[in-house]
């Protein structure tokens, strides 16, 4: 055993400085420092090109804006790191925020917290719907949550008909929600950044959280090591669908009326989020904050390019440049890494770790 | 009757009469074992005699269809792997199983990471084990890189501290050897070695004779599927295990006719793909079978790959008949009547779901069709021809080819590629999977290929199928030709030993 002592000792009078600089330049080469890094460029020029983008109204605004997005990029987070996806969850925002408006009208005294929990509940069962019949079917989720897409729609559309709620201020202390701050900064970006952290400490602290990445990164390897990848599947889905309807209660608040089409078209802006924020389209890697960031950035787009007078238009064919974009650098750090650790390891077996850059979280 | 071992405890883990079919094929017809706590016992048998079906079984991922599962005296039944694994079982797989973009500690540690005192993950913590594992196992590997891009032998020491660090009562580790160098193997060994001494079963499988020897205390053989005997194994010699392994005689086996050996058809000079392989020359005469030997990780398929323009090479040539082929480019290879039949017949040589008769004249669309529509009784026919030559057993030519076995599967890969009249074969692995009976066909129709003046590059891992087969044999190790032996010189022993030449033992 005396060789064993030999051997880790040098390792660990070097460790703290070798681990220092290996988390500083993986800090720098990560995913979501890029994506920061563009949001903040995004924010000078268009500032600079138009000063009252970054006003209090306009940075309140662009909080404001960003809250529900972030709230359902984080849950789409989860299920996107298990090799999954979710498209319904502008369906379950939209169901949920139409529920608010129904409970409100039957029940006009519901306390504040009654009605976050009817919504995160509700957006919870129909997620646990989702991730069932995923994991049962053993059918690609693109196809279910396709499904489920249209369902809920279906249902929601049944449902309301013509009919629009304006909750916004009705009850009134419901739709202050949306315009209250605490410092200065609206409750709703609080809430969604309690999300975020919450969700980031998740992922990368729980041996769940955990399981999750395992089993996007090679599901046949999961199931044989005997994780239980089925529930945490199931629980990615209703971790989703929760914090769409958690969405789908802001949503209301902050803008007034629901019906039948709240949230349409939603599901894809979500998706477009979390890639643009790093994770990897099929699982295995990325990270909660990476997609908030991801969904600061895309909202920020819309209206930096509103500032900025670019046309509508232009818009959705830049979002859709990032997402190409953020697809490739993907790809092509991948194989750059693989590249290297071929060659550098052909040469020095072992040594190779130092100089590759973080892929992996 | 009490679940504590006493002194005269009952064995640790038994499997009695299990029996396990997919649809129509039989994997397992008499899966018997009996491991003790203790003791190291090896599996022996060909490829496809139900070894790592008996191994996924008592991992908990296939459940039997009957017989019994016994821990510890008392029946057992697992759903799934995580049942096996809470009942102290732990299982190497061949194929490593780890996940790419995970750290290296946490690929050990998932699902059981260290917790700190907030309840989570403590990465310190689980990087120092990680360590501590890897300095026991005397290897560098560093706990915070990624698993992607690893070795395969590095994988399967990851593998192996997995298993370790579960502190298993009951290890199982299928071919865990195949990639691993003479050291590391021996490194394998002292830990296998001091997990037994610690009172751990041990259920070691290898296809070498020399390990199975080395470490293990008893030995089992199956066949077909099928137990055939246990040994105690200073009792018993390799040449009869060999023999209640095969069934028969392996000469019978692979009935290689003599061919005549002509010019030179391909050429290869200096390939070199950083990092895989260096230096491959090597030259196939028409009619000539050569085998190309090594362990897996070696090397071998991505040279054939390279050779056949599916992947690219730093520097070097390809000469066909004395045409260069340009890298890159499978088309130009096929157009230079060259063929290939990959080792992953499922993923990459057939298309699972379409007809046998679809699968076969898919490489002759283009001489099929009229006006660039495929004229359905000229494919019908041409399919009819290629199956009548090769013999594919099929109650229809119209049934999907995942409906046959193994071997006429690969049969139908065969046929597709022999209705491009190749001057060129290269066959990857091409009996793995496939039972007995039909192994010898496939053999057969290897033969016959090259008796008709086809030159043919035979990748295998097999030791008796290329002694028995190949003309010539160049062995591989860590992406070199580290020899070349002409049939009559070549034995198992002398091709082992250039396959792992740091190992201290070849025989």
């Amino acid at each position: 055993m005396s060789r064993v002592t030999l051997a880790a000792s040098p390792t660990r009078t070097h460790a703290p400085t070798r681990t220092f600089f290996r988390g500083a330049s993986r800090t720098f080469a990560s995913r979501e420092f890029s994506v920061f890094a563009a949001l903040a460029i995004l924010l000078i020029v268009t500032t600079v090109a138009n000063p009252r983008f970054l006003s209090p109204q306009g940075t309140k605004d662009l909080l404001l804006n960003s809250a529900i997005f972030v709230v359902m990029a984080v849950g789409e987070t989860l299920v996107i790191i298990s090799r999954n996806v979710d498209l319904s969850v502008g369906s379950i925002l939209g169901l949920t925020a139409f529920s608010t408006g129904a409970v409100y009208s039957a029940f006009p005294h519901m306390p504040l917290i009654g009605i976050f929990v009817v919504g995160i509940v509700l957006g919870g069962i129909l997620g646990a719907v989702n991730g069932l019949i995923v994991t049962t079917a053993r059918v690609p989720a693109l196809v279910i949550t396709l499904g489920t897409l249209y369902i809920f729609r279906g249902i929601n559309n049944a449902w309301a008909g013509s009919t629009q709620y304006f909750v916004g201020n009705d009850p009134q202390e419901f739709g202050n929600l949306s315009a209250q701050t605490v410092f200065g900064i609206p409750l709703l970006a609080l809430i969604a950044l309690a999300v975020t952290v919450i969700f980031a400490l998740y992922l990368y602290g729980a041996r769940s959280g955990r399981d999750l990445y395992a089993i996007g990164s090679d599901p046949v390897a999961a199931e044989l090591f005997g994780i239980r990848v089925r529930s945490r599947v199931i629980l990615a889905f209703v971790v989703s669908g929760a914090l769409s309807g958690l969405a789908g209660v802001l949503y209301a608040s902050r803008f007034n009326s629901v019906g039948a089409d709240t949230g349409t078209g939603y599901e894809l802006q979500i998706v477009a989020a979390v890639v643009v924020g790093g994770v990897a389209i099929f699982g295995g890697s990325g990270t909660v904050a990476g997609a908030a960031i991801g969904a600061v950035l895309l909202t920020t787009m819309t209206g930096a390019l509103a500032a900025l007078n670019v046309s509508k238009f232009w818009q959705q064919a830049i979002v859709g440049v990032l997402i190409i974009a953020a697809i490739l650098i993907t790809k092509v750090i991948s194989l750059r890494n693989s590249r290297r650790l071929r060659v550098s390891e052909a040469k020095a077996p072992g040594a190779a770790a130092d100089d590759i850059e973080a892929t992996h979280v | 009757m009490t679940s504590t071992p006493t002194a005269d405890a009952p064995a640790t883990f038994a499997l009695r009469s299990v029996t396990k079919s997919f649809g129509p094929v039989v994997a397992l017809a008499d899966g018997t074992i009996v491991l003790e706590a203790g003791r190291i016992h090896a599996l022996v048998g060909e490829n496809g005699a139900g070894k790592s079906t008996m191994v996924k079984t008592i991992a908990g991922i296939y459940q039997p269809d009957s017989g019994s599962l016994e821990l510890r005296g008392e029946t057992v039944a697992f759903r799934d792997a995580a049942e096996s694994k809470a009942a102290g079982i732990s299982v190497i797989y061949q194929e490593p199983t780890l996940f790419p973009d995970l750290s290296v500690a946490e690929n050990i540690f998932i699902g059981r990471q260290p917790k700190n005192r907030f309840g989570f993950v403590d990465r310190q913590a689980m990087r120092r084990q990680a360590e501590a594992l890897f300095s026991r196992l005397g290897v560098p590997i560093d706990p915070d890189r990624s698993a992607e891009g690893l070795s395969i032998a590095d994988q399967q020491i990851i593998e192996i501290a997995k298993a370790i660090s579960l502190e298993a009562r009951v290890l199982v580790m299928d071919e865990p050897t195949a990639a691993l160098s003479g050291v590391e193997v021996e490194r394998l060994f002292a830990v296998a070695r001091s997990l037994r001494d610690q009172g751990a079963a041990i259920l070691f499988i290898s296809h070498r004779f020399d390990e199975v020897f080395a470490l293990c205390d008893t030995i089992t053989v199956m066949r077909d599927g099928a137990y055939i005997a246990t040994h105690d194994a200073k009792e018993i010699t390799v040449d009869a295990l060999v023999r209640e392994m095969v069934g028969r005689d392996i000469s019978t086996l692979f009935p290689k006719t003599e061919a005549e050996i002509g010019d030179v058809v391909l050429r290869v000079r200096g390939l070199n793909r950083d990092g895989v392989f260096a230096d491959i020359d090597f030259d196939v005469r028409a009619g000539e079978i050569v085998g190309l030997a090594g362990l897996v990780g070696a090397g071998r398929t991505e040279v054939a790959r390279a050779v056949f323009g599916i992947d690219p090479y730093d520097s070097g040539s390809v000469t066909m008949a004395g045409a260069p082929l340009r890298p890159r480019s499978p088309r130009d290879s096929i157009a230079a009547r060259m063929a290939f039949v990959p080792e992953d017949r499922r993923k990459q040589g057939l298309v699972m779901d379409l007809s046998v008769t679809k699968n076969t004249t898919l490489t002759l669309r283009h001489q099929l069709a009229r006006f660039g529509l495929i004229s359905r009784s000229r494919e019908a026919a041409a399919s009819r021809e290629w199956s009548t030559r090769l013999q594919v057993k099929t109650g229809s030519q119209d049934l999907a080819v995942s409906t046959l076995s193994g071997g006429n599967q690969q049969k139908v890969v065969l046929a597709k590629w022999l209705a491009t009249d190749p001057r060129f074969l290269i066959v990857d692995e091409p009996t793995r999977g496939i039972d007995i009976g039909t192994k010898a066909e496939v053999h057969r129709l290897i033969s016959e290929l090259a008796g008709r003046g086809i030159a043919v590059l035979m990748i295998s891992s097999e030791l008796p199928e290329v002694l028995g087969m190949a003309d010539r044999i160049l062995v591989m190790h860590e992406g070199r030709i580290t020899a070349d032996f002409p049939r009559a010189e070549a034995t198992a022993e002398k091709i082992l030993h250039a396959a792992t030449t740091d190992a201290e033992v070849a025989a």
